[in-house]
């Protein structure tokens, strides 16, 4: 076996992770572009489990196996952060997202609108109230 | 080249084209099922590579469980279906770092270990994997699982827009059902005055 050939897979796909983070204006796709850069990762602790023998035998895909767990919880709380972004903004772009607005006064109240008048506990103030507290 | 190289280099060819399939195509739901190809070449890889369990728990979360997410959240953003040209940003930065980035990455691995063979170790059965994260790792595992707990957590709170509210306002707010307001505002709230009213 050769590992230089799972080696350089493993950089060219980190190289294309990076290339989609960056390039990427969809939170959704840039989230696609941080699981590439995770799994190149992968792919070099378990090659590196064939080639280097150290005290602990199989820790290269022990690791394996904790950076998946990682990836499944930072695949939730990003999820629920584009999620979050896309019902106060009603877009994904992460370009558009600002950074240093200050909490609008008279900030839209489209839930309470839309919810018939029922409910004026909307998410529209609870996201401004979040801003504030920010 | 043996057998297992030839194997090595398919797959890798696989995995990387649909990776530059994923980061270059213009179609939101097409990246997520290229994103299927790659990580499935990828579980290819580590059955080459002996890591039978690493292969299928990728198999099971990956492929299973993140790429059904992603599309979920592709959907419930209400992404356009078909092609459209607004997801990208110009791009030669991009493209200089992480070519550079992968081009370096893969000189230097190059460069460490030419055209050297090693032996393929035993397999990476669940008995042996268990074996050694119940013996050598269990600290870490713990620390993984209380990690996980606070993910969820996270994401439970971030979701929730009535959780971290002040208490007056939900002393003034708690008369008309609380579980209402939470409920009724999630998938209905955008609005194209929240669009409007954010002045970009």
């Amino acid at each position: 076996m050769r590992p230089v050939i799972p080696y350089v897979t493993a950089a060219l796909l980190f190289g294309l992770g990076v290339y989609g983070v960056l390039r990427r204006r969809n939170a959704v796709l840039v989230l696609m572009a941080v699981e590439l850069m995770l799994n190149a990762v992968n792919l070099i602790l378990i090659t590196a489990d064939t080639t280097a023998t150290s005290m602990f035998p199989h820790g290269g895909q022990v690791f394996a196996l904790f950076v998946i767990v990682l990836a499944a919880a930072e695949i939730g709380v990003g999820l629920a952060i584009v999620l979050q972004l896309y019902r106060m903004r009603a877009s994904v772009a992460v370009d558009e997202v600002p950074l240093t607005e200050e909490t609008p006064a008279t900030a839209p109240v489209p839930a309470g609108t839309l919810a018939a008048g029922t409910a004026p506990t909307g998410p529209a103030p609870a996201g401004t109230d979040r801003e504030g507290a920010r | 080249m043996t057998g297992v190289d030839v194997l090595l280099l398919a797959l890798g060819a696989v995995a990387v084209g649909a990776g530059a399939l994923v980061v270059g195509t213009s179609h939101l739901v097409r990246a997520g099922l290229y994103l299927v190809v790659c990580l499935g070449a990828l579980a290819g890889i580590y059955l080459v590579l002996t890591a039978e369990l690493v292969a299928w728990v990728q198999v099971l979360i990956y492929v299973g469980a993140v790429v059904v997410l992603l599309l979920f959240a592709v959907m419930l953003t209400r992404a356009p279906i078909g092609a459209s040209d607004d997801l990208d940003r110009p791009g030669w930065p991009a493209a200089l770092i992480g070519g550079g980035s992968g081009l370096g990455l893969a000189l230097l691995l190059v460069d460490a270990f030419r055209w050297s063979t090693v032996d393929l170790p035993e397999a990476g059965t669940a008995e042996r994997l268990g074996d050694q994260i119940f013996r050598s790792w269990v600290l870490p595992f713990e620390v993984l699982s209380v990690l996980l707990l606070s993910a969820l957590v996270g994401a439970i709170v971030l979701s929730r827009p009535d959780i971290g509210r002040p208490a007056g306002r939900d002393a003034t707010a708690g008369g008309d059902g609380t579980g209402g307001g939470a409920a009724g505002g999630g998938p209905a709230a955008p609005d194209d005055r929240t669009r409007t009213g954010t002045g970009r």
